[in-house]
């Protein structure tokens, strides 16, 4: 249990050994353990050391077109009131991670780790990833400081994903197809463990979301914290104050906690994760906190989809992004907390917002933030007309084109 | 004397084998096991995320599991070997989530009742060693630890504080089945290791052929044999365990005269 937590601040997890609340911690092979306590201990110092930081500043705003703009979603918001009742219909703002370098929030982690990577003399980059995103932007960070990459990407997902695929080898990378399992991101993520433990001499893993062994859940987030700091800063210039409600999608979490965790001691700032609901939450889906229970998988402590004998069930999700089993440490924390209610989104419910905001605003978002936008959908007509949503549109929709043709019934 | 004590106490180094539960004729296959000559057996409880384990492993977990091998089962195995075989030494091998799954504390007392010796829990380090290790060296289960390659001089103690039954030295920093490592280095880590404890070092990871085990065994207390057993299930089902029985014999022999021939 954690004894060190402040029980008036939120944001000081996780503990020393890794543990948010009863979460997280470090549990991998010993092999793998010496290596995660110096990532931890370099991770430590580059956080003090300003080259560092002035290097991931730098970056961000050359590379990846930092900070993303904060947009005002007025006719999305216009549709929206027209369902509800007098005086109601929240007005909807979106921060616009969809427009970094790759396409999705995941180039801001990327970028630090590789950096750490840097520091700590590795010079072969692995990585998983399950709907692509991820292994692109790890593709790109590898081909920019000129590091050889392996990404280990499921059967099914290399199948369902083949635009990302090419991206990931037109940038240098080796994407290595994983069948074991049921050949998606969850066994992408033992492949890479398995390479990792073989490799530890010379390799750095980059995780792609706030999960995994101490210090990863940490330091994901601290990398994608940047969104959270640019939308309070422009939230407070463009609105004068800060937001009634953030909303994020959930695959493993890193681009909730990102957003998220530079409110979480604002108190009069309330956080929605929507999780994927695939079929309905009483079919197949991916939403490990509404569906699962505590376990232990890929490093740490959380909510698990798990049956009667703790062993993995799969995820599904339209969403490749998403259909993860799992869920990062820290919102698990939060959510038995109550700092922040979790929520989810169908399928069906996330191909409806990816089309509504399609046509509303001209952006074609990702599958991922479009399960943040069927929640706003909902609440946000239950919502005063002052009262301000900030979601976050945390990738574009080029990736799932094909997909959104498939469910659609549409035959390109 | 544990039987764990009693096993590493005979006059020659210790073969230990391991399968995975529920993968094939499974009780045949320990009984095999144990009249080919092992003097401890492994048993793997199956996990659909056997992230430390290579392909022979992987697969023999998701055979069993494909077949229906439950927890139940895997106790079930356990406590019918237990009374067909009341001096050989059974430990569990396997991952955190279906060993805490019901709570670590009913893991430990199932454990006991069916007279399993010890646990091998792969993805628990020290660091995370309030999860399970009390509960299970409450009902005097042994604890055994994993060494490797990469555990280095500071992190040694850490990793002995709650090593209880013996250590299992993983001779090569990657997953199970694949890379074998030089005797040479081998000899150097268990001497590092026995430097400071007095549990006996058994090393594992990569060993295959009576060959390899008979080097090993020179120069450790036991060898640990894994994925060339699997295999062997994997290919011959029903029939395995006379294959097996014949691999283990080949083994032992090696094993057990190894600091004879030594000498
Ligand atoms: C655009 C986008 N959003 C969200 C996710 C889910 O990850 P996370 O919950 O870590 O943000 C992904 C993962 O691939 C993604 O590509």
């Amino acid at each position: 249990m954690n004894e060190t937590a402040h029980p008036n601040s939120f944001r000081n997890q996780p503990d020393e050994r890794g543990h948010f609340g009863q979460f997280g911690g470090r549990y991998v092979s010993e092999t793998l353990m010496p290596l995660i306590l110096e990532l931890e201990k370099e991770y430590v110092k580059a956080k003090s050391d300003p080259a560092f930081k002035e290097e991931f500043e730098d970056l961000l705003a050359n590379y990846v077109g930092r900070p993303s703009p904060l947009y005002y979603a007025e006719r999305l918001t216009e549709e929206l009131r027209k369902g509800a009742s007098e005086g109601m219909g929240a007005q909807v703002w979106f921060k616009r991670d969809e427009l970094n370098h790759t396409g999705a929030h995941k180039i801001n982690n990327c970028v630090g780790q590789i950096l750490l990577a840097i520091r700590m003399g590795k010079t072969r980059i692995i990585a998983e990833t399950g709907a692509g995103q991820h292994g692109v932007a790890t593709a790109t960070v590898a081909a920019r400081f000129g590091l050889p990459c392996v990404v280990y990407m499921g059967a099914k997902d290399v199948e369902r994903q083949q635009p990302n695929v090419f991206r990931m080898r037109l940038l240098g990378a080796e994407v290595k197809a994983v069948k074991a399992g049921a050949a998606t991101l969850k066994d992408a993520m033992n492949e890479a463990l398995r390479d990792w433990v073989a490799n530890v001499h010379d390799t750095f893993y980059i995780i792609g979301t706030a999960a995994g062994p101490h210090p990863y859940p940490e330091l994901v987030r601290d990398f994608q914290s940047v969104i959270g700091k640019e939308a309070r800063e422009q939230l407070l210039e463009r609105t004068g104050r800060l937001p009634d409600l953030l909303v994020a999608a959930i695959g493993g979490g890193s681009n909730a906690i990102g957003l998220f965790h530079p409110f979480l001691d604002d108190p009069d700032v309330k956080m929605l994760g929507v999780e994927a609901a695939g079929h309905g939450l009483d079919k197949d889906h991916a939403a490990s906190l509404a569906g699962g229970s505590p376990g232990v998988l890929h490093g740490n402590k959380t909510y698990l989809l798990q049956d009667e004998d703790g062993q993995i069930v799969e995820g599904h999700s339209i969403s490749a992004g998403l259909d993860y089993p799992g869920i990062g440490p820290e919102h698990s924390w939060l959510k038995e907390t109550g700092r922040v209610e979790y929520t989810s989104a169908t399928d069906k419910e996330a191909l409806d917002a990816f089309q509504l905001l399609c046509r509303t605003e001209g952006i074609i978002p990702a599958l991922e933030p479009s399960h943040a936008i069927a929640a706003v959908v909902k609440v946000a007509r239950e919502m005063p007309r002052d009262a301000v949503i900030c979601a976050n549109l945390c990738g574009r929709g080029d990736k799932d084109i094909f997909t959104v043709a498939d469910a659609l019934g549409v035959e390109l | 004397m544990s039987r764990l004590a009693k096993a590493f106490g005979k006059p020659h180094p210790a073969l230990v084998c391991f399968v995975t539960a529920g993968d094939g004729p499974t009780d045949a296959v320990l009984d095999a096991l144990v009249e080919g000559g092992a003097d401890v057996i492994e048993l793997g409880m199956p996990f659909t995320d056997p992230m430390a384990d290579g392909p022979a492993i992987q697969l023999a977990n998701l055979r069993a599991l494909g077949k229906g091998t439950t927890t139940a089962e895997v106790f079930r195995i356990a406590s019918t070997f237990r009374e067909r075989h009341p001096e050989v030494p059974l430990v569990l091998m396997g991952y955190a989530n279906p060993m805490i799954h019901r709570g670590a504390d009913w893991f430990a007392d199932q454990c006991a009742k069916s007279g399993v010796d010890g646990v091998i829990c792969v993805d628990t380090p020290p660091e995370e060693d309030a999860e399970l290790g009390p509960f299970l060296r409450d009902a005097g289960v042994a604890t055994i630890r994993l060494a490797t390659p990469t555990t280095d001089a500071a992190r040694l103690p850490q990793v002995l504080e709650t090593a209880t039954g013996f250590l299992y030295y993983v001779s090569v920093a990657g997953i199970t089945g694949l890379q074998q490592a030089a005797t040479a280095s081998i000899e150097e880590a268990v001497s590092r290791l026995k430097a400071g404890t007095d549990l006996p070092v058994a090393v594992g990871f990569g060993v295959r052929t009576p060959e390899q085990a008979g080097a090993i065994a020179k120069v450790a207390d036991g060898v640990v044999v894994g994925s060339a057993l699997v295999e062997l299930v994997g290919q011959h089902g029903d029939d395995a365990p006379a294959k097996v029985r014949e691999l283990t014999a080949a083994l032992a022999h090696a094993v057990h005269s190894a600091k004879e021939t030594a000498a």
